[in-house]
C-alpha cells in the first residue's frame, strides 16, 4: 500500500487549539508530563482504523469536533445534577462526586473517609505537589495509547487515593461521575489508587450523563497494588446515548497482589474501555470481567492488555456482550507472557449473543508468549441464543421474550459473579434487569 | 506444562543442520539481467512467447507494484530486500525437452536425489513407489518435466506448466488468472503478477474425479534468484482433485526470495484438496541464509456445495508469510485449513488462514498447531468473518502452540468478525474441545486425553499426508508424530 499522509481533521486541529488555550491555566511546576503526552498525540493524531489497536473503533471518524473542556459547574448546577443521579444510589459507600469531570467538595464525603484512607484532590496535588504524583502512569504501555495520552494532556481533575498498608477497608469509595450541559463538553479525569502492602480496598465507579448530547468524557484510573494487597473495582457505564466515552484502567500488581475488576456497559454511542495490567510481582492474581448490553446505534469496545512480567501470575478475563438492534461489540484482548514469567496461567474468554441479524461482533483475542512453562488459552464464541434452550423454557410455559430475557440474564450474570460486594453486585444485576425490561 | 523429553528429542532430530536437500546442482543456466524493470518484464514474457494481453497484464502489475509498499504488519523481521539485486528469470540452458531423455541428466539426478519420480515407466512397472503421482517439476523459473500428461488428457484433465497453458488454453487462463488473487491484491502478489515465471495449471472438467494425485515440485537452484511461480487450479462442476506441492532449495549463506501465487477455483459440487510440504532451506542455526517465503494462496468456493481444503506442513524457510484462505461464496460451500508449523533455529513463521463466509450455510474449520523451538518465532494469524448475508455460517477454530525452550515465542492473532446472528463461531484455544465425541471414544479405549487429542489431530492430516510421495511422507510423518502435549492457546 502506498504511503498515505492523513490530513488533520477538524477535531485534531480543534484539540491542538484547545491544548494551546489550556496551557495558560496549567500550574507551573506540575509533576505530570502534559507536553510530552500532547506531543505524542500530535504525532499520531486521532487513531483511525488503519491503526491496528483501533481497527474496529475508528475515533478519527467518530470524533467530528473536539468538544470544549467542561467548566467547573456552579454549586446549584452540581446539586441538581447529582440529585438526579441514580447509579449505585442505594449502595452504602463513601462518595467522591465529580460533576462534568470536576470534584465537588460539597457533594463528597471527604470529611468522613474510612480509617486508613486518605484522599487528595488532584487539583490540590498538582498545585502543591504530592509524592503520590510519581505513581501516575503505572503501566508502561499506556504511553503508546492516544486515549490515555490525551487524558494526561488535558487532565483537569481527579483524586489521589491512598490506602495505608495493612488497612482492611470495609466501606467502599464510590467515584460518582455525573455529566450535564446544553452543549457538548469534554472531561479528563484521573484517579490514582495506591493500595498499601497487605491492604484491602473496594472502589466503585459510576458514570452517568445526559441523553442527546455528544459529550466526550475521558476518564482514567491508575492503580498501584502493593504486595499482598487487594483492590476490588466495580465500574458502571450509564453514559448518555450520544456520548463518546473513553476510559482506561491501568493497574500494576505487586507480589501476591489481587485485582478484581468488573465493568458493565450500557451507555454511549461509542464507548471504549481499556484495561492495562502489569504483573510486576510474583504470583499476582487478576480477575477482569466485562459485560456490555447494547442497542441500536451503539458501539462498545473492550480492549485489554495483560502483561505478565513475573513468575506465577494468574489472570482470568471474561467478557460478555449482548447485541440488540444494529449495535457493534468489540473485544480486543492480548495476553503477553514474558520470558521470565514462567508458570503463568492466563485464560481469556469473550462470548457474544447476537439478538438480531443487524448486530455485529468483532473479536480479537491475542496471545504473545515467550515462556515455555505456561498454561495460556483464549476462547471466543459468537451466535444467537440457543434455540434448544429457548424451546426448553417455552415448553414450560414462558413466552419467548421472557425466555430470551432469562437466557440473556444468565449469560451476562456469569461476568458479574466475581463482584464480591453484595450491594454492588445487586445494583449491577438490577441494571441488567432494567435493560431487559426496557427492551420488552 | 513443559514439553516432555521425547518431544524435545524429536524436534532436535529434525534440526536445521540436518537439512538433507541443501545440495546444489551445477548446470549451465540462462538468466535475465539482475534487477527489475519494464524491460525485464518484457524479457520474461518474450522468453515464454506470451501473447500481447498477458504482457500488458504483467506490465500493468509492474507499474502498480512500483506504487506499493512492502507490508510490515506481520510479526517477522528481516533486512530490507534489494529488489534490484535479484535475477527474476533463470532457466536451464538446454531447450525445453520433448521427452525425459532430453532433460539435462544433472537435473534428472537432482530430482532423483530429492526422491521425485519423473520416470513414468518406472512408476508404472512398480519399480519406484507404487502410488502414481503426476509430477510437474519446476526448476528455478521453468517447468522441466510434467509426467502422465497423456494419461490425464484421456480423462480430460489438463495438467501442464502455466506457460504452456497460456498458449494451449488461453480462454481458460484468461478467464481465471487473477480472478481469485487480483493483480492489486498485495505487494508480493503484485510482484508475482509482473514477473511470474512458471507453475502448474490444472483444469478438471465437469464430473471428473482426477484419476491420480497431481503434484508440483519446486526447486530453487540458482544463486541470487527469486522464484515466482504461479499455480492455477480450476475444478469444474462436480469434479475432484487432490494436489500436492513440495519445495526445497540449496543451503546458502544469503537469503533468497520466493513469492508465489496460488489460485484455486471450485465450481458447483467440486472439491479441491491442496496439500503442501514446505521445506525450503531454513537458514543455519545463527539465522544465516534461508528462503523468504512470501506466498499468497487463496481458494474461491465459487459454486454451491463446493469444498476447498488446505493442508500444510511447514518446516522450512527462514521467514514464512503465508495465509492460505477460502472465500466461501457458494451456498453450502466448505473451507478447511489444517496446518502444522514447526519453527526452529532463527526461523520466523507468520502464517494462518482466512475464512470469508459470504454464502448461506457455509462452514469452515481451522486446525492449526504451531511448534516453536530454538530461538524461533511462530505466529498464527487468522481471520474468520461472516457477511450479513451469510446466514447459518459456521466456523470452528482451534489453534494451539507449543514452546520448546525459553528462547522462542509462540503467538496467536485471530480476528473473528460476525455480522449476523445466525452465524455460529467457536474459537477454541484449549486442546480439550476438538471433538468431545471422538475424544471420549479414544479415552474409553484407554488413551489419555492428550494421546486422544494428538491422535485426532494426526488423523485429520494423516489421510492427506499419506498421499504424498514417499520422501515427503516420511518427513511429514516424522513431524506430525511429535506429540502435542503442553499446548498453549
Amino acid at each position: 500500500m502506498a504511503d498515505i499522509t492523513n490530513l488533520r481533521t477538524s477535531a485534531e486541529t480543534g484539540l491542538s487549539n484547545l491544548f494551546e488555550a489550556a496551557r495558560k491555566s496549567f500550574a507551573t511546576e506540575e509533576k505530570i508530563s502534559r507536553e510530552e503526552a500532547f506531543k505524542f498525540f500530535e504525532a499520531t493524531g486521532l487513531p483511525s482504523r488503519r491503526v491496528e489497536a483501533f481497527k474496529y473503533t475508528d475515533l478519527r471518524a467518530a470524533i467530528v469536533e473536539a468538544a470544549h473542556p467542561a467548566e467547573v459547574p456552579s454549586a446549584e448546577t452540581a446539586k441538581s445534577t447529582v440529585a438526579s443521579a441514580k447509579a449505585f444510589a442505594g449502595v452504602e459507600a463513601v462518595r467522591l462526586t465529580f460533576v462534568n469531570g470536576h470534584l465537588v467538595d460539597a457533594l463528597s464525603d471527604l470529611g468522613s473517609l474510612p480509617e486508613g484512607v486518605t484522599v487528595t484532590p488532584l487539583t490540590e496535588a498538582l498545585t502543591k505537589g504530592n509524592p503520590l504524583l510519581k505513581a501516575l502512569g503505572p503501566v508502561e504501555q499506556t504511553r503508546e495509547n492516544p486515549i490515555y495520552q490525551l487524558n494526561t494532556a488535558f487532565l483537569a481533575d481527579g483524586a489521589l487515593i491512598s490506602v495505608a498498608a495493612g488497612a482492611k477497608v470495609e466501606t467502599p469509595v464510590h467515584l460518582r461521575f455525573v455529566g450535564t450541559g446544553a452543549t457538548a463538553f469534554s472531561t479528563a479525569t484521573r484517579v490514582l489508587v495506591s493500595v498499601g502492602e497487605g491492604a484491602e480496598f473496594s472502589l466503585f465507579e459510576t458514570h452517568e450523563g445526559p441523553n442527546g448530547l455528544a459529550y466526550q468524557p475521558n476518564d482514567a484510573v491508575d492503580a498501584v497494588i502493593a504486595d499482598k494487597a487487594t483492590l476490588r473495582h466495580t465500574r458502571l457505564n450509564r453514559e448518555g446515548d450520544k456520548a463518546i466515552a473513553l476510559s482506561t484502567i491501568a493497574a500494576r500488581l505487586g507480589a501476591e497482589a489481587n485485582l478484581e475488576s468488573v465493568n458493565l456497559v450500557f451507555g454511549g454511542a461509542l464507548s471504549r474501555h481499556q484495561i492495562y495490567l502489569h504483573f510486576a510481582g510474583e504470583n499476582a492474581n487478576a480477575i477482569v470481567n466485562g459485560a456490555a448490553m447494547l442497542g441500536d446505534g451503539q458501539l462498545a469496545d473492550s480492549t485489554l492488555l495483560a502483561d505478565h512480567a513475573a513468575v506465577g501470575g494468574v489472570s482470568r478475563e471474561q467478557f460478555k456482550t449482548v447485541i440488540d438492534g444494529d449495535a457493534t461489540g468489540v473485544f480486543q484482548g492480548k495476553i503477553i507472557v514474558r520470558q521470565i514469567a514462567q508458570q503463568t496461567d492466563g485464560k481469556m474468554k469473550s462470548d457474544c449473543l447476537l439478538l438480531t441479524d443487524e448486530g455485529q461482533m468483532m473479536n480479537k483475542p491475542e496471545l504473545e508468549i515467550f515462556a515455555d512453562d505456561v498454561a495460556c488459552g483464549h476462547g471466543a464464541t459468537c451466535g444467537a441464543p440457543d434455540e434448544e434452550l429457548l424451546f426448553y423454557l417455552m415448553a414450560r410455559g414462558l413466552p419467548k421474550p421472557i425466555a430470551e430475557s432469562l437466557l440473556v440474564q444468565a449469560f451476562i450474570g456469569e461476568a458479574l459473579e466475581s463482584v464480591t460486594h453484595e450491594g454492588a453486585r445487586d445494583a449491577l444485576i438490577g441494571e441488567v434487569e432494567a435493560w431487559l425490561r426496557a427492551r420488552g | 506444562m513443559p514439553a516432555v523429553q521425547e518431544t524435545i528429542d524429536r524436534v532436535r532430530s529434525i534440526d536445521l543442520d540436518q537439512y538433507k536437500y541443501g545440495f546444489e546442482t551445477v548446470i549451465e543456466m540462462e538468466k535475465s539481467e539482475k534487477g527489475l524493470s519494464e524491460d525485464i518484464v518484457r524479457f520474461i514474457s518474450a522468453k515464454k512467447g506470451e501473447p500481447e494481453w498477458l504482457l500488458e497484464w504483467r506490465l500493468d502489475a509492474y507499474r502498480r507494484w512500483l506504487t506499493m509498499k512492502e507490508p510490515a504488519w506481520a510479526r517477522v523481521e528481516y533486512d530490507t530486500i534489494d529488489y534490484n539485486n535479484l535475477y527474476y528469470y533463470a532457466a536451464p540452458k538446454r531447450k525445453s525437452p520433448e521427452s525425459l531423455d532430453e532433460i539435462d541428466p544433472e537435473i534428472l539426478k537432482t530430482y532423483e536425489k530429492l526422491g521425485i519420480p519423473l520416470r513414468e515407466v518406472e512408476v508404472l512397472e512398480g519399480i519406484a513407489p507404487e502410488r502414481r503421482v503426476a509430477v510437474d517439476a519446476v526448476f528455478d523459473s521453468v517447468s522441466v518435466a510434467t509426467t502422465f500428461k497423456k494419461e490425464l488428457a484421456k480423462a480430460g484433465v489438463i495438467f501442464m506448466p502455466i506457460s504452456e497453458a497460456v498458449k494451449e488454453h488461453p480462454e481458460l487462463v484468461k478467464k481465471y488468472l487473477g480472478s481469485v488473487v487480483p493483480v492489486t491484491d498485495n505487494f508480493f502478489a503484485t510482484l508475482n503478477s509482473a514477473v511470474f515465471s512458471d507453475g502448474s495449471f490444472v483444469y478438471i472438467p465437469p464430473g471428473v474425479r482426477c484419476p491420480m494425485e497431481l503434484s508440483t515440485y519446486f526447486r530453487i537452484n540458482e544463486r541470487d534468484t527469486g522464484q515466482f511461480e504461479r499455480t492455477l487450479i480450476i475444478a469444474d462442476k462436480g469434479s475432484y482433485v487432490s494436489y500436492l506441492e513440495g519445495c526445497t532449495a540449496p543451503k546458502r549463506d544469503d537469503n533468497q526470495l520466493h513469492a508465489a501465487v496460488v489460485e484455486l477455483v471450485a465450481l458447483d459440487d467440486a472439491e479441491i484438496k491442496y496439500s503442501t510440504v514446505q521445506n525450503w532451506y531454513p537458514g543455519d542455526n545463527e539465522g544465516k541464509g534461508g528462503i523468504y517465503n512470501f506466498v499468497t494462496k487463496r481458494g474461491d468456493c465459487r459454486g454451491a456445495r463446493s469444498k476447498i481444503s488446505w493442508t500444510q506442513v511447514e518446516t522450512g524457510s527462514a521467514i514464512t508469510w503465508k495465509y492460505p484462505s477460502c472465500i466461501l461464496r457458494g451456498d453450502d460451500s466448505r473451507g478447511e485449513f489444517y496446518s502444522i508449523a514447526v519453527s526452529n533455529g532463527m526461523q520466523q513463521v507468520d502464517s494462518g488462514t482466512k475464512m470469508i463466509h459470504l454464502g448461506k450455510n457455509t462452514t469452515s474449520r481451522i486446525i492449526s498447531k504451531g511448534i516453536s523451538a530454538g530461538r524461533s518465532q511462530n505466529t498464527y494469524r487468522g481471520l474468520v468473518s461472516a457477511h450479513k448475508k451469510a446466514k447459518g455460517a459456521r466456523n470452528f477454530t482451534n489453534c494451539d502452540s507449543l514452546l520448546i525452550g525459553d528462547q522462542c515465542g509462540a503467538h496467536t492473532v485471530p480476528y473473528i468478525e460476525s455480522k449476523n446472528a445466525s452465524a455460529v463461531f467457536e474459537h477454541e484455544a484449549t486442546t480439550s474441545k476438538i471433538s468431545e465425541d471422538q475424544k471420549f471414544y479414544c479415552q474409553q479405549r484407554g488413551l489419555s486425553e492428550e494421546e486422544a487429542t494428538a491422535l485426532i489431530v494426526n488423523g485429520f492430516v494423516r489421510d492427506v499426508l499419506q498421499q504424498l510421495p514417499m520422501e515427503f511422507a516420511v518427513e511429514a510423518q516424522k513431524l506430525i508424530s511429535i506429540s502435542l502435549e503442553g499446548s498453549v492457546g
